[in-house]
């Protein structure tokens, strides 16, 4: 049942045929699970007028399936790859940007002319143009249109930009560091510090981001100013969940097979595979621009939900917390990476959000606002000390009274063993 | 606030010479000359200043002071002179003339305030600060100059140059003789005078002296038909020097050209004759267009409705036809040259002092650095784990020294007791964590990384949960307050002395354990091979813990280290947990020289990319973070590297 | 009978300790060489120089007919060169099946994209059985690789081995751990394998050795001592010397 056996357990005289979704359960289980819940948040929400989820609680929901969407990347990158990266909610955050630059630009652009058609003399080009960086960045001092800029009128070119920016980023940073032979937590603190600068490069001003004050007003989508955000937050719904899916079979397809393999194989013996001939560094270059590319996808769905990106959403903690989630829920299996990230983040927002009601215990009352963020942190250690597995593990002891002769502990926690190279001897 | 500490210098000064009994009241002195303190004329104030000096009655100066700031009053009922108090009601407090002390009291309508005009107030305070250069106590002194240094002036030559003679203290001295030489620069009556008054500001580094050099450089921008016959600083070349544009605007500026025509006034006025749907012949749909605004601007012209506009040709031939400069206000061409040489003279010696300033500081920010990374880069060397609680027990050291601030309030006391006490406290968080959440991960270092920040997320909302969000206080004793002052660029404040030594200490200890006692020996042979060390009958369990324990401990340290400098809030891990990584990622894994190294380098590196972009710390992390990114390249184990097959492990 | 790999002067120290010292050794296609030695000789950094996991200090280390240097290349290079290495402590891949560990190392285009696009050849899955029945591995070809016995790992890393099609083997320490009739098999194993391609044994084991009946050659503190036959090489004074101590 866990994903790991994806290539298909036994022996077989000869190569299964069937095609990938048939020969992979678990992928057509999450697929109809998705699509079972995506059609019932859509009748209950108040776009068809149900009314019984209220449209900020599908936005959550569907913030939540974008968030499960970068899980499974992270989950491809850590739990199949063994690549610990505390940089991909950057690349998030990068999407985000991206596709917000976009709705802000689109935005702004239909409100100045609409102010600019009163004037008795039609606007030019570059009347409009000046008029709509004075409102965009009135708020840092400024009223030019930074390089970064260059394309934000343009749709197609800033969807390119959500795709292209964190797969290069990606690509020359893990051309470095992959190069260079960083790996374990060196990697880590690498990536960590990548994500970083790049969060104090957007705080500042002049960085032509708008500083700390980020992108705004994301949820008013251009051209649909009429619609009610009831049907603009199921129209984002739905396609977080296609984004989602796909992600899902893709990632699937990746880990399957023979690619599956070799990258389950460098998780846990990089050396090894090396000496069998595979270069190692395409291939962790190949899962990390991958899924950096996903990562800003979900980021370019994320934010239009969310209504604002700042760059507190880049900094360090964020993709912590995205490790916290695919560790919770288990890594190494990609619908554990989903559990978790629903999991916690529902939860989170839950506790911080004053929905778990304080305990009063006599002398002192605990306030969840207060003392969640420690609950999750104890929580956290908990999980990685007596369930590795994280909750994705409970499938497998469902599988194992199935199947009474599986034994072994041989999961991915092996895999993040790199001390293990250089000592075959 | 030079004011008020003058004020109290002087209140005391005058208590203690009320004490010693003057040899004439003073009030009675005022009352000798009362008509003329009451309603002090210009030309007749100078006699009755003579008289007050003369006198040499402590209470003159604050006299001077309050006369000069219309806080001198006279009671109609006796006469006499006071100090204006408190007004409370209708009824207005006097303070004594001698002591300003409460002495009376009056009702307002009594009470008449004396208000010197302007020029005898000028009088009073070239009086004042005669008095006050010649003042027994060093910080007057010390303030007129000051004052004189803040707003120079040419009569202020004689009564300082005066002064010189008599003045016991050396530095004051020196600053006289210095400060006189600067106002001769400014105000000197003939060029040899003040080219050598240049000539002997050789040496100084102050701002004042700057200030004063570039004052008589200053510029004043020029455009003329020909070069007119003045102390010509340079000629600039439009194209060159400056932009064609800027030159053009120069000229408009002076009368000499017509003003371009904006976009903005050629669309308002478009818009102000626009008739019938057209304007100038254009329709008003085109007019997005802005070749087609300028047809209908220009015919508009040609019926002489709008001035016309001025084209490329036309300003070209006005660039052509002026010639731009730069003029010195100084009419004296020799005055300066010298000013010019003398300033790039000091200049440079500014500059080498402050580099060495910035050493000083980055030397203080890498034992900074190297306290809060020592720790992390002996638990990462010897057991491979990186501890990213190690920022939240920095901060358990410095909420440590904050408690115990609480309960002894002796500055100095409380820092002794704190710092072990921050060590322990530290050392037993990190025996407890090594030994419930560490040793279980000793394989799995991607997960211990994980767990530890659990914990550090959770240590940190404790934090706030127990102390607040907002900054706590941790004081350092008054002995570190202060700087130590080399020069005028260079000091270095006692604090971070103070947490150099401290480092300096750290470094010693460590490299003591490390290399001479058992412990370390252990230590040593861990971090090289484990295995073999537990086979040769060494306890790595052992180890491990008091090692991460000693890690820990030192976090603790620097925390009451960090904390004396900057504020105590439950996120100060988080900021020196990067630098801190960083640290050790650049220095090589364990080992307390790479450490060392590490920091130093990161130290100088981010003090001087804030000295090259010093209006923006955040660049200079984001480029710093950039420049290690690519140093790993070069250097992937770092700068002191473990060699052979200890290293390939 | 052409020399495949050659190592010449070859010298490599740690920390100022000479694992290597001006080796040089010829090895030709098709041989069977058995490599010998007390232990610090320099048997494993040996391997580590060819397989390019150590770049020696100084020295060549030529392959193939256009005598390529093999320093200049990275270990995945010098792998798809045709040199396969087998390990003392097996390291095959034990989350995965074995089925899943002879796939992997099958001779086929190593690229990213090679690999994510190749749909599953019938050829391929018949070489796999072929090996596996070799190696007598066939029953357990859907079982995790983790769940073998020591000498079934030693046998299915062989096994990849063979799937590599490698014109080199280095096989380090192969019977260790094995009982008398793994020994047997192992020995025919290696002896077959000799007659297509280069076969290089790292061996304690002098009985082991003795059942091979190849060229030996004797490594002592990073260079060679002797070389010859089993029997030469015993008789050598040099080498009584070095194995039963001065």
């Amino acid at each position: 049942m866990a994903t790991t056996d994806m290539a298909g357990p036994g022996f077989r005289p000869a190569p299964d045929r069937r095609p990938f979704i048939l020969r992979n359960p678990s992928v057509m289980y999450f697929l109809a699970a998705l699509a079972v819940f995506t059609l019932g948040v859509t009748l209950l929400s108040e776009a068809t007028g149900v009314g019984f989820l209220s449209t900020s609680f599908v936005k959550t929901l569907g913030k939540t399936l974008c968030l499960c969407l970068v899980a499974v990347a992270m989950d491809v990158v850590w739990g199949y790859c063994g690549i610990l990266s505390l940089g991909h909610m950057a690349f998030f955050g990068i999407g985000g940007y991206a596709i917000g630059m976009w709705l802000m630009y689109a935005r702004t652009e239909i409100i100045v002319a609409e102010s600019l058609a009163a004037s008795v003399i039609p606007p030019t080009p570059d009347e409009v143009r000046d008029a709509i960086g004075s409102q965009i960045f009135g708020v840092v001092g400024a009223s030019e249109f930074p390089w970064v800029w260059g394309f934000a009128s343009s749709l197609p070119l800033q969807l390119l930009m959500v795709v292209a920016v964190p797969g290069l980023l990606a690509l020359v940073f893990g051309w470095l560091a992959f190069r260079t032979r960083v790996a374990g937590v060196y990697l880590s603190i690498l990536t960590q510090a990548m994500t970083l600068a790049l969060a104090l490069y957007l705080f500042q001003n002049d960085s032509g981001l708008r500083g700390n004050n980020g992108l705004s007003g994301l949820q008013n989508i251009p051209g649909y100013g009429e619609t009610s955000q009831d049907v603009i937050s199921i129209a984002f719904f739905w396609a977080s969940a296609l984004a989602l899916a796909l992600g899902y079979v893709l990632f699937a397809w990746v880990v399957s097979g023979k690619m599956g393999s070799v990258v389950r194989g460098i998780r846990d013996n990089e050396a090894r595979v090396r000496f069998l001939g595979y270069h190692v560094e395409s291939y962790k270059l190949f899962i990390f621009t991958l899924t950096a590319v996903v990562a800003g996808i979900a980021g370019a769905l994320y934010y239009p939900q969310a209504g604002i990106i700042n760059p507190a959403e880049l900094a360090p903690i964020a993709s912590i917390y995205l490790a916290v989630w695919v560790a919770v829920g288990g890594r190494g299996r990609l619908y554990g990476a989903v559990i978790g990230a629903a999991f916690v983040s529902l939860l989170s927002s839950w506790f911080t959000g004053g929905g778990a009601p304080a305990i009063n215990l006599g002398f002192y009352r605990i306030q969840w606002t207060d003392w969640w963020l420690i609950l999750l942190g104890l929580s956290f250690v908990g999980v990685t000390l007596f369930a590795p597995k994280g909750i994705g593990g409970l499938f497998d002891l469902i599988a194992e009274r199935r199947t009474p002769d599986r034994t072994g502990d041989y999961g991915p926690n092996d895999g993040a063993w790199r001390k293990e190279e250089g000592r075959e001897e | 606030m030079r004011r008020i500490l003058l004020t109290i210098v002087l209140a005391v000064l005058c208590m203690a010479g009320a004490q010693r009994a003057a040899a004439q009241d003073f009030q009675t002195l005022l009352q000798d000359n009362a008509d003329e303190v009451a309603d002090p004329g210009r030309s007749t104030v100078g006699a009755l200043l003579e008289t007050l000096i003369a006198s040499g009655d402590p209470a003159v100066s604050t006299f001077l002071e309050r006369w000069q700031d219309r806080q001198v009053v006279r009671n109609a009922e006796d006469g006499l002179f006071y100090y204006a108090g408190r007004k409370t009601g209708d009824t207005v407090q006097l303070l004594d003339i001698e002591t300003a002390e409460p002495a009376a009291e009056a009702p307002a309508g009594a009470v008449s305030e004396i208000r010197p005009n302007g020029g005898v107030r000028r009088e009073i305070a070239g009086a004042l600060v005669r008095f006050q250069l010649s003042d027994p106590n060093i910080a007057s002194r010390r303030a007129a100059l000051d004052a004189i240094a803040r707003s120079p002036d040419a009569d202020q030559i004689e009564p300082l140059a005066a002064s010189i003679e008599g003045e016991p203290d050396d530095t004051i001295r020196v600053r006289k003789e210095q400060l006189v030489a600067m106002l001769t620069v400014r105000f000197g009556d003939d060029t040899a005078e003040r080219v050598a008054a240049i000539e002997s500001l050789s040496g100084s580094l102050s701002l004042d002296a700057r200030a004063t050099l570039n004052q008589t450089l200053t510029l004043r921008a020029g455009v003329a038909a020909d070069l007119p016959d003045a102390n010509i600083a340079r000629v600039l070349e439009p194209g060159e020097d400056l932009t064609p544009d800027a030159a053009y605007a120069q000229l408009v500026e002076a009368d000499l050209a017509p003003p371009r025509i904006s976009p903005t006034a050629i669309r308002d006025a478009l818009a102000a004759n626009l008739s019938g749907g057209e304007v100038g012949g254009v329709l008003v749909e085109r007019l997005s267009d802005p070749a087609a605004r300028l047809v209908a601007y220009d015919s508009l012209a040609a019926r002489g409705f709008v001035p016309p506009r001025v084209t490329e040709d036309e300003v070209a031939a006005a660039l052509d036809s002026h010639v731009f400069y730069e003029v010195y206000d100084e009419p004296d061409a020799a005055v300066t040259t010298a000013a010019q040489a003398m300033l790039t003279r000091i200049e440079t010696a500014v500059a080498v002092n402050q580099t060495i300033d910035l050493s000083l500081d980055a030397l203080s920010l890498a034992s900074i650095y190297f306290l809060a990374a020592i720790g992390l880069a002996i638990t990462f060397g010897v057991m491979g784990v990186i501890n990213m609680a190690h920022g939240e027990f920095i901060m358990m050291g410095a909420y440590t020294g904050y408690v115990v601030q609480l309960f002894i309030p002796d500055y100095t006391l409380s820092l002794v007791v704190a710092l072990p006490l921050a060590f322990a406290v530290t050392f037993g968080a990190g025996v407890a964590m090594e030994r419930l959440v560490i040793r279980w991960l000793y394989h799995r270092p991607l997960e211990s990384l994980l767990a530890t920040f659990g914990i550090s997320i959770a240590l940190q909302q404790l934090a706030k949960n127990i102390f607040g969000t907002q900054a706590r206080p941790l004081t350092s004793p008054g002995w570190l307050d202060g700087a130590l002052v080399i020069n005028e660029v260079v000091s270095i404040a006692y604090i971070r002395i103070a947490i150099f030594v401290l480092a300096l200490v750290f470094l010693g200890l460590i490299l003591l354990v490390l290399n001479r006692t058992r412990l370390g020996l252990e230590v040593r042979a861990v971090t090289q091979n484990a295995g073999m060390a537990a086979s040769m009958g060494i306890n790595p369990d052992r180890i491990n813990m008091l090692t991460f324990g000693l890690g820990s401990g030192i976090a603790g340290i620097a925390g009451v280290a960090i904390g004396l400098y900057a504020k105590v809030t439950s996120e100060m891990g988080q900021d020196y947990i990067v630098q801190s990584f960083m640290t050790v990622v650049v220095g090589g894994v364990g080992n307390v020289w790479g450490t060392l190294a590490g920091a130093a380098l990161i130290g100088v590196l981010q003090k001087g990319i804030e000295w090259m972009n010093p209006s923006n710390t955040l660049a200079a992390q984001t480029y710093m973070i950039l420049f290690i990114i690519l140093f790993i390249q070069f250097r992937p184990k770092g700068i002191v590297a473990l060699k052979g097959r200890a290293a390939e492990a | 009978m052409s020399t495949l790999l050659e190592v010449s002067g070859v010298s490599v120290s740690f920390d100022g300790f000479r694992a290597i010292n001006n080796l040089s050794i010829q090895i030709a296609e098709p041989e069977l060489r058995a490599v010998i030695g007390p232990n610090g000789a320099g048997k494993t950094t040996f391997m580590d120089i060819i397989t390019g996991k150590t770049r020696p200090d100084e020295g060549r280390v030529l392959w193939g007919e256009k005598s390529v240097s093999l320093l200049s290349l990275s270990e995945s290079q010098i792998a798809r060169q045709g040199i396969g290495r087998k390990f003392q402590k097996p390291t095959v891949f034990e989350a995965q099946s074995v089925r899943e560990n002879l796939r992997m190392s099958l001779k086929n285009p190593r690229g990213p994209f090679d690999v994510l696009l190749a749909r599953g050849k019938p050829d391929d899955e018949t070489r796999i059985d072929e090996i596996a029945a070799e190696i007598g591995l066939t029953e357990a070809l859907g079982r995790r690789a983790g769940e073998l016995s020591h000498g079934q790992k030693q046998w299915l890393e062989v096994g990849m081995l063979l799937a590599q099609d490698p014109r080199l083997l280095l096989v380090d320490e192969p019977a260790a751990g094995m009982t008398p009739a793994e020994r047997e098999h192992t020995t025919d194993l290696l002896k077959r394998a000799a007659q297509t391609r280069a076969v290089v044994v790292v061996e304690h084991d002098m009985e082991f050795v003795r059942r091979l009946n190849c060229k030996v050659t004797v490594l002592h503190e990073g260079s060679v001592l002797a070389e010859g036959s089993l029997d030469h090489v015993t008789k050598n004074k040099d080498v009584i010397d070095v194995y039963l101590g001065r």
